[in-house]
């Protein structure tokens, strides 16, 4: 008996020995509950239905292979190769240095993005550029086998003079990036042709250029996109539907901002070795500014850095404050400021420039749905410290870009205020806390991938080189190209078409009116002046 | 080497600190487990792309392959998970350290502290050569050398010599 009991004793004891873990893992799973409960709760309470609406409204699909596209470039620098390269052509140059990065560097993903990019179907007809070198950059990318879709059809034809390029029937469309001081009337002449028009940012050097071609745009009907790639950012549709919802609360004062401290990103680009009397048509090229020059060294200066003198843009305005501008009106809808003023100077780079290298410009909308708004832009090219973009609402304020660090890139982060009325209760109760943000949002954060120069960094702080569509690095300027296509096989508006684009120009003249005069610049809607 | 010297067992003090340190761990790598499982966001590629020293290398190339890094964030998230269930429940615990030891020698190597090396993520306190991630590895090391679930434990079923 006693025996028995003994053994009975031994038998609970090992059982009890054997599942000594029990109790441990059952006090572990109640606070494993208890936290997660919290963090739904938390969620819930406030962004559960952005958080469960991970995918971004994608753009029009299926429709680019409905019909073939002819396209023409006019303008084969930079930027016109990036856009091209968006339609689907890269130089054999590019292509070979792309993939050779690309087996040096794993996380250098920019040839892989490029050739799993879309074929939009179309072709690249014709090539207009006044430096020779370009025009024939621009002839070799549109017979580059290496491109997604395969051998190209055609090899474009050279064009020394767009208007014989627009002359050509068989071009549908046109991509203008030549300098600003040519959009308008090469936009002009190519929508009086007929041919729907993609154009680079600024829209225009001069308050009346953009009004001549909104009006043209709108009497011909064309399909026209500016080029502020942003607007198919996938973070900037979040942000709009987080100041949408309303979950910034009234906000009066949005703050935008460059921080650049490099030569290239002061627009010091290298003179080509082969750019010289013969090889660039000169005269053509400061046909439409104000202030003309013979060629020579100066010239060449002018040409190869036309960013640096308003004869040809506007500087930090149209180049850069343009597109930070866009972005706020794409999330925002701000439109057309009553009034701007701006002032600034050339403090570091004296090279022979006469437009800004820091630059304030303020707009004022008093009459905004949240009572008014000031919009405050503030541009240096002598310092990186990255300020990001904020947009201040009285319940919370949301940082955009600027953020450095592993996660944060082209995403936001909106912090709750303290003193928030909407958030009060919870900021009461420690559902929320002032100094953590209460949303962050990173795309692509499962495939994240090397950005190396500061540059490069910063407009992927920007978000204009890559954004993403379910989780897959897309160009944005792919993107932009493609929704300007699809658009013009569809017969509808692309995202950046002449209204918002409208707005843009005309806010961008106004803040170089007011640095250029000194005074205030207010703009007339009703009779479409500046005051 | 598979049990316990006998004079550990019978010192109860010295007995009831190795298995508390085995609930410890086994809780911490349960948690680190099942947080890495609950957050669909979460991947191995912003501690990966931070790696210095030796293995900085392996680390790009786990990174730049989407296969790899899926394998290396199955790996992370129910690795610390099963060494968790492991060390709390003492089932094949001895294995568990082991698999436990592995993992966070990984991670120490991956990025360890040595001068002249700087991280992007701040620590969450001072280390020089050695941090927590070093002292857990060489803790389940002990656990390991020092076995306590034929005892207190799942395995004290499955070994009948240990009973007692």
């Amino acid at each position: 008996m006693a025996n028995k009991k003994n053994k009975t004793n031994l038998e609970r004891r090992d059982l009890l020995k054997g599942l000594a873990g029990v109790p441990v893992a059952g006090f572990f799973l109640l606070n494993l509950w208890q936290k997660i409960r919290r963090d739904k709760i938390k969620k819930s309470n406030l962004l559960s239905d952005l958080v469960q609406e991970k995918k971004a409204p994608s753009v029009v699909k299926s429709v680019s292979n409905s019909r073939q596209l002819n396209i023409g470039i006019i303008g084969y620098g930079g930027r016109g190769g990036h856009l091209v390269r968006g339609a689907g052509f890269a130089t054999t140059a590019w292509t070979d240095k792309a993939s050779e990065n690309a087996r040096k560097n794993k996380l250098d993903k920019q040839f892989e993005t490029f050739m799993t990019q879309e074929d939009l179907n179309c072709s690249l007809v014709g090539v207009s550029d006044l430096f020779d070198v370009r025009a024939d950059q621009g002839i070799d990318a549109s017979k580059n086998e290496t491109r997604p879709g395969g051998k190209p059809a055609v090899t474009a034809k050279k064009y020394p003079r767009y208007q014989d390029m627009l002359a050509n029937d068989e071009i549908d469309a046109v991509i203008i990036a030549t300098p600003d001081h040519w959009h308008a009337k090469i936009v002009i002449d190519a929508a009086k042709a007929g041919k729907h028009v993609y154009v680079e940012k600024g829209l225009t050097r001069t308050f009346d250029e953009a009004v001549d071609i909104y009006d043209v745009v709108k009497e011909t009907g064309i399909t026209f996109q500016l080029g502020h790639q942003n607007r198919q950012v996938e973070a900037n549709e979040k942000a709009k539907q987080i100041y949408r919802q309303g979950l910034l609360g009234p906000v009066n004062l949005v703050e935008i901002a460059t921080n650049r401290n490099s030569p290239w990103g002061a627009w010091v680009w290298n003179i080509h070795p082969k750019g010289n009397a013969k090889t660039i048509d000169w005269e053509t090229f400061q046909e439409p500014s104000p202030n003309k020059i013979p060629f020579g060294e100066e010239a060449l200066k002018r040409f190869f850095r036309w960013r640096c003198w308003f004869d040809y843009g506007t500087g930090l305005s149209g180049d850069l404050l343009s597109h930070d501008f866009d972005a706020i009106n794409q999330i925002m809808d701000i439109g057309i400021p009553k009034y701007a003023s701006s002032t600034g100077g050339v403090y570091f780079y004296k090279d022979g420039r006469d437009v800004p290298d820091t630059w304030n410009a303020t707009f004022e909308y008093p009459d905004h749905k949240d009572g008014g708004l000031t919009l405050l832009y503030s541009a240096t090219l002598s310092s990186a410290n990255p300020r990001g973009n904020r947009i201040m609402g009285h319940d919370a304020t949301m940082q955009m870009g600027g953020q450095s660090g592993g996660g944060s890139i082209h995403g936001f982060a909106v912090t709750a205020d303290e003193y928030s009325t909407q958030y009060k209760e919870r900021l009461n109760n420690g559902m929320i806390n002032p100094s953590y943000p209460i949303m962050t949002y990173s795309p692509g954060s499962k495939d994240i991938d090397g950005v190396t120069s500061a540059t490069s960094k910063y407009f992927a702080n920007k978000g204009l080189l890559y954004t993403y569509r379910d989780g897959k690095r897309v160009d944005p300027t792919h993107l932009h190209v493609k929704d300007w296509l699809d658009s013009i096989r569809n017969g509808t508006q692309p995202r950046c078409n002449v209204d918002v684009a409208y707005h843009e120009a005309v806010a961008c003249a106004m803040a170089t009116e007011s640095y250029l005069t000194g005074r205030r610049v207010e703009y007339d809607a009703k009779n479409r002046k500046l005051i | 080497m598979n049990t316990l010297n006998p004079s550990i067992k019978s010192n109860q003090y010295q007995f009831y600190g190795l298995v508390t340190l085995r609930f410890l761990i086994g809780w911490h790598f349960l948690y680190e487990g099942i947080a890495k499982l609950l957050n669909p966001y979460w991947s191995s590629a912003a501690y990966l792309l931070d790696s210095k020293w030796i293995f900085s290398g392996i680390a790009k190339s786990i990174v730049s392959n989407p296969t790899l890094l899926t394998i290396s964030d199955y790996l992370n998230m129910w690795g610390l998970t099963l060494v968790g269930i492991s060390l709390v429940f003492g089932l094949f615990s001895r294995y568990g350290a082991l698999v436990g030891m592995g993992l966070i020698m990984m991670y120490y190597l991956f990025a360890p502290p040595l001068v002249g090396l700087e991280y992007g993520k701040p620590n969450e306190g001072s280390y020089i050569v050695v941090n927590k991630n070093l002292i857990e590895a060489c803790a389940l090391w002990v656990l390991y050398v020092f076995p306590t679930s034929q005892y207190i434990g799942i395995d004290r079923f499955m070994n009948n010599e240990t009973k007692n």
